[in-house]
């Protein structure tokens, strides 16, 4: 035991260094030159603490998290939709996009609260707001989103105040790109190697998705004649969504796997059939059919949901196996330690800096 | 963060209490785990538990050589790592079966020990055993994510959760690039070690520190840590343990450094630690960019869908 005191000054009382050396007694086959270890096992693959995650596990329920993530962004494209039709003249569009948008952004809320540890201490999100902190953002955007869009649906199905609505759907449609696409930094702001990887794409992946379903939901609820723009959307939606996805996976290396695999592998595989499968449909027959484009519609919304729960369950999985932590980051190591023992090199990137002129 | 690079100091690296705001502080305060004394006693475990009232983490069997807690969480503040390898430890003669004999020790079992092993199987063996804590890291993940404020860093640069106003999102628990802080799930808040937060305000040093009976854990003010560590893996790199080597000790690192470091006889993944950590807020500067990009790209292309009117 020691006795070592901390005070206001520092340590009173500090101990000397050891002089125990483990492994310091003995003498060991001279012929190894001095230095007494070796490497007795060629090295594996990869090196872990009995296979165990180097992170803790993801603590979010995938439904809350997943839909909610989700529910933002349906929400947030929906009411840029909603402004777009009530501006051009497509009143039955407009209010099914409003409606949609608040029902979206209130269930989204409760899967949000729903989800925490202490729900009665929801409120404590805007105890302080810190840029550093996705969540503490998101936050501030839905306590000024919500009632934005709360108001336009509101004024929209009762009739009142028609002004101030018209108000309140362009200012949820000036939030409303926020909120579908801070969702990306929130999960990616993370160690999870999926996720953070992915964090140059994953935006244009939730935004892609979330143009998708708000297409979806437009052609579900509006007469073809207004659905148009929703059409639109959705085509535009999927392109982007699936587009920037495979940019995403491709550029993630090794780190891509989880969403290939496993219940992951299956919900990005039916995110793609639904959506592209729907966005086609719509495209093709929504204008002509109205069945058609409901279907349509409610394929990309199962669609954008897919996406968004396989993205979930893709960061569980890479989480959950230390491979993903570990060989990604030994790579780095090894890379900057040959760097430094060549005497040359950016330690951070692990590029070599002497590469000799650009030809 | 990348905000919190302002603050400077004429010691090496950041002075984390400085830039979050405290303009006169004690020094910053720390751990060095010297694992090549960790004897494995798990005494830090139990006088963390005690001081901290830390809840039973689980009584399981791991079968994880004599690693039952096996990793850090809500209910694990220290964690002692065991590892067996078929190694030399320096310069030691561990005599394990020499020249293919078995010497029968006299020990009441059935067999001898390496009878059954064959004489390839006999030879070179190291017992590694580490005590594992939160880092308290110059940039700090889970303080950063945090969006109720919970998690604060304190005048002596460690990062501590006031657990009155945790309200159980989860955010910091995949944000840790450690795997260190966790959610008590029938309490919902996340916990983690607070570097006796309480006792060095009393001035007294950690539990586990104290309760080391070897000083494998050793707690100080960080720059004279980092000093003796210094000290002591040139002493064993003399001593012929060429595999000895700090972690966590660089302020250049991804963290900043860490507030506790450690020296390691392997490579960090052999007792689960990551072997490069970067903070993730480090990116988010970017993530804010492409993220506003997307947004913009959102607008933009939803705007142009009302171009052509069809009606």
């Amino acid at each position: 035991m020691n006795t070592s005191e901390v005070t206001r000054e520092g340590i009173r009382g500090a101990r000397p260094d050891h002089d125990a050396i483990p492994g310091s007694a003995g003498r060991r086959r001279p012929r190894r030159g001095g230095r007494g270890e070796r490497l007795m096992v060629p090295k594996a693959e990869f090196r872990s603490y009995y296979g165990k995650p180097v992170l803790n596990q993801i603590v979010w329920a995938p439904y809350d998290i997943g839909g909610y993530l989700f529910l933002g962004g349906l929400a947030g494209a929906s009411s840029v939709l909603a402004a777009g039709a009530e501006l051009s003249g497509r009143p039955v569009l407009a209010r099914a996009m409003k409606i949609g948008a608040l029902g979206a952004i209130s269930g989204s809320v409760v899967a949000l609260v729903h989800d925490l540890g202490r729900p009665a201490r929801f409120v404590n999100m805007l105890r302080v707001f810190k840029p550093s902190s996705p969540m503490s953002v998101g936050s501030w955007l839905l306590a000024c989103y919500g009632p934005l869009a709360g108001a336009a649906a509101v004024t929209d199905v009762t009739g009142l105040l028609p002004r101030l609505g018209r108000a309140a759907a362009v200012g949820a449609a000036a939030f409303g790109p926020a909120v579908a696409a801070y969702t990306a930094p929130l999960i990616c702001d993370t160690a999870v190697p999926a996720w953070h990887e992915g964090h140059r794409e994953m935006p244009f992946v939730f935004v892609g998705s979330g143009a998708a379903a708000a297409g979806g939901l437009g052609m579900l609820a509006a007469p073809v004649e207004q659905a148009g723009p929703a059409r639109r959307a959705a085509l535009f939606g999927a392109a982007l969504e699936v587009g920037a996805a495979q940019v995403m996976r491709r550029r993630m290396g090794m780190v891509a796997e989880p969403y290939g695999r496993g219940s992951a592998g299956v919900l990005m595989r039916a995110a793609s059939a639904l959506t592209l499968a729907g966005a086609a449909a719509g495209t093709v027959l929504g204008r002509r059919s109205r069945a058609a484009a409901a279907t349509a519609g409610v394929a990309l919304l199962a669609g954008s949901l897919c996406t968004r729960l396989g993205v979930f369950q893709a960061g569980v999985a890479s989480a959950r196996d230390p491979r993903y932590t570990v060989v990604p980051q030994r790579a780095r190591a090894d890379a900057r330690d040959a760097g430094t023992a060549d005497g040359a090199g950016d330690a951070r990137t692990g590029v070599p800096a002497q590469r000799g002129e650009q030809g | 963060m990348v905000m919190e690079r302002q603050g400077r100091t004429g010691a090496r690296g950041v002075d984390p209490a400085a830039s979050s705001g405290y303009d006169e502080h004690p020094p910053r305060m720390g751990f060095f785990t010297d694992t090549s004394v960790c004897i494995g006693c798990k005494a830090c475990e139990v006088a963390c538990k005690e001081w901290n009232a830390v809840p039973e983490d689980g009584l399981n069997f791991t079968g994880m050589s004599f690693d039952n807690s096996e990793g850090l969480g809500a209910d694990t503040w220290r964690h002692v790592a065991f590892i067996e390898q078929r190694a030399p430890l320096g310069h030691q003669e561990s005599g394990v079966g020499r020249g293919g004999t078995v010497t029968d020790l006299g020990m009441p079992s059935f067999t001898r020990p390496g009878d059954t092993t064959g004489a390839e199987e006999r030879g070179d063996f190291r017992w590694l055993m580490a005590s594992d804590v939160c880092k308290h890291c110059t940039h700090a993940a889970c303080l950063d994510v945090c969006p109720t404020g919970a998690l604060f860093r304190t005048e002596f640069g460690t990062v501590v959760v006031q657990e009155d106003i945790c309200n159980g999102c989860g955010y910091c628990v995949p944000a840790c690039p450690y795997g260190v802080i966790d959610k008590r799930e029938d309490d919902g808040r996340v916990w983690k070690c607070t570097l006796c937060y309480d006792r060095l305000g009393a001035g007294l040093e950690p539990a586990c520190a104290k309760a080391c009976p070897t000083d494998s854990i050793q707690f100080g003010e960080l720059d004279e840590l980092r000093e003796r560590a210094q000290r002591r893996v040139a002493a064993m790199h003399e001593a012929g343990v060429a595999s000895a080597r700090l972690y966590g000790e660089d302020p250049d690192d991804g963290v900043g450094g860490a507030g506790a470091f450690f020296l390691l006889l392997d490579e960090p993944e052999v007792y689960g630690l990551p072997p490069d950590p970067v903070v993730t807020t480090r990116d988010l500067p970017s993530m804010w960019r492409h993220a506003g990009v997307a947004a913009l790209t959102l607008l933009a292309g939803l705007s142009l869908t009302f171009l052509r009117r069809r009606t």
